[in-house]
């Protein structure tokens, strides 16, 4: 079996809590992801996708479990693994370009700050910041505009894996759906590895290759793995005709009102299991099938 | 049309003159001394009583002494603008050194709750106690005035420093540190790229602080070490029964702490940012 570019292996996150003495978030997370994916992650509030997250980043630390990169196990941060966090996370004292070269300066240190500032110009203007916006302030941009430099920023430093903690959470739906584009674009011609969570269902089919599906916490799993087998590229507008579609947002929608609920609890084994794959292509040949006969 | 400012301006000057005049008209003029019968003359009314100068001598007295105000003429007679340079020497430099020990050590205390904790007692205690209570020991071990003068400046400006930058540093927003940790910034280029210029406001506003505690100390610092500088300026005046030098260098105190504060303002200002 070839290794995956990133394996998650027995992942448990324990907080002490003065009711039951120990609150297990999750417990015994297994996690694949390959080269080039972009794999998103749902589930309620409080099922520890953004923990998950931070310890992929290397910013948390799991009570138990490992995280294998390329064949490395990560402990601390680092400019591999670059974060775009929901509320931007600029800093507001530098210009929107200060905030790109910044990083660009902490992944190329030997660079001259031309090359540095001519990187930074190129990844702005794929986000569509330039003519004078990028010398303003984060306080003088718009919410959009903010999560653009953040993308910018994350691209810059050419990292392997990208982290995005819920991106386009604060942003209306019209900014929303141009990021979106924009960052599919920047992906397609880059091919980083991406790991995202998102509340959105569409964002996520339109987005991604895979969705994981998390069960509510207590004990908290990642209960499916839904692969979009929708082909690239993909177009907000022919995406709702692919007969696909609402197979998947069907299914996922009804994971997330109802099922959702049904895996809680401790786990009566223990660990070495990976998330089911569910392929609904496979599904709907069955349906018509059914249907037929 | 006129603007608020403009006429906050106009209603300044109007409080101004309206309150000077009701000082001037207060003060009872003295007669001249032809002017005193001979009764009055035996009962000692010809020589000239102290009083509150009125504001028109005040104004004079303002005139000549910054039309030369650098003048040396021994020890008790020097211009306004040697003593207040004096002045401004000691605090500036007891204001430099405390600022040299309070910042390092207030990221010190805002990053680590160790330190934070293990010092907090000794803050609390040494903080309350009024700087010229330092005076007698400070005048003992260094034996020295001038330099007992710059530690009581040093010690009282050391405090609001302290407690603002730890206090600013230790509250720099953890998605900021985050960013710093995820690009691999080390713990030097953490402070100076990232904790620095987040805590700046917070950091400048103790430095404002301390530099208008320091002004106020050394005018009751140089009355006791003596000397030189505004303070004793102060209390020589007073000594000569000059009322007109004493209310005049209680203005020239005014203005030279409104300099030193609005200088911080403006730094406050360019360090401030918007989130």
């Amino acid at each position: 079996m070839t290794q995956s570019f990133l394996s998650v292996e027995g992942l448990t996150q324990r907080y002490p809590s003065s009711e039951f003495g120990e609150l297990t978030v999750f417990e015994n997370l297994d996690l694949k992801i390959e080269k080039g994916e972009f794999v998103s992650i749902t589930g309620h509030s409080g099922c520890g996708k953004s923990t998950i997250l931070n310890v992929l980043a290397g910013l948390d630390e799991a009570n138990e479990g490992v995280v294998i990169m390329e064949g490395r196990e990560v402990s601390g941060p680092s400019l591999d693994r670059g974060v775009v966090f929901q509320n931007y996370s600029l800093l507001p004292w530098l210009s929107a370009l200060r905030n790109v070269t910044f990083a660009v300066e902490s992944r190329h240190p030997e660079w001259s700050a031309d090359q540095v500032k001519e990187h930074a110009n190129y990844y702005l203007n794929l986000v569509g910041l330039n003519d004078g916006v990028e010398h303003r302030k984060p306080s003088q941009l718009s919410g959009g505009m903010r999560q653009r430099v953040s993308i910018a920023r994350a691209f810059a430093t050419e990292p392997k894996l990208l982290l995005l903690d819920e991106p386009f959470g604060a942003l209306d739906a019209l900014t929303r759906g141009t990021i979106q584009d924009e960052l599919l674009k920047i992906w397609a011609g880059t091919g980083q590895t991406i790991f995202m969570i998102t509340h959105d269902v569409d964002e996520a089919i339109y987005l991604s290759d895979r969705i994981l599906l998390m069960s509510n916490g207590p004990y908290a799993k990642i209960a499916e793995s839904v692969e979009i087998e929708i082909d690239r590229p993909r177009s907000r507008g022919s995406i709702v005709e692919d007969a696909l579609y609402y197979d998947i947002r069907n299914h996922l929608v009804q994971f997330l009102t109802s099922r959702s609920k049904e895996f809680s609890g401790p786990s009566s084994e223990s660990g070495g299991h990976l998330p089911k794959m569910v392929r609904l292509s496979e599904n709907s040949i069955i349906k018509k099938k059914t249907m037929a006969l | 049309m006129t603007t608020l400012k403009s006429r906050a301006l106009m209603l300044s000057v109007a409080i101004l003159v309206f309150l000077l005049g009701i000082w001037e008209l207060s003060i009872p003029t003295q007669k001249a001394a032809e002017e005193l019968t001979e009764y009055e003359i035996l009962m000692g009314s010809a020589t000239p009583k102290a009083g509150v100068p009125p504001p028109s001598e005040i104004i004079i007295k303002v005139y000549e002494e910054l039309s030369n105000p650098f003048y040396e003429a021994g020890p008790n007679d020097k211009g306004i603008g040697i003593q207040i340079g004096y002045s401004l020497y000691r605090v500036l430099t007891g204001f430099g050194l405390a600022a040299i020990l309070a910042i390092p050590l207030g990221f010190v205390i805002g990053m680590s709750p160790l330190m934070y904790r293990s010092l907090d007692p000794f803050i609390q205690i040494l903080r309350p106690i009024s700087p010229l209570a330092w005076m007698p020991l400070a005048l003992f071990v260094i034996q020295d005035s001038e330099g007992s003068a710059i530690f009581v400046i040093f010690i009282c400006s050391i405090w609001p420093m302290l407690i603002n930058t730890a206090f600013g540093v230790s509250g720099v927003r953890k998605d900021w540190v985050n960013v710093a940790k995820t690009h691999e910034l080390g713990a030097w280029k953490t402070a100076y790229l990232v904790i620095l210029p987040a805590a700046a406001p917070t950091i400048v506003t103790g430095m404002r602080i301390s530099i208008g505690i320091a002004w106020l100390v050394i005018v009751a610092a140089e009355m006791l070490v003596g000397g030189t500088g505004i303070g004793y300026y102060v209390w020589n005046e007073w000594n000569n029964l000059d009322l007109t030098s004493v209310i005049f260098s209680i203005l020239m105190i005014g203005v030279v702490g409104m300099a030193l504060d609005s200088v911080f303002g403006i730094l406050q200002s360019r360090v401030t940012y918007q989130e």
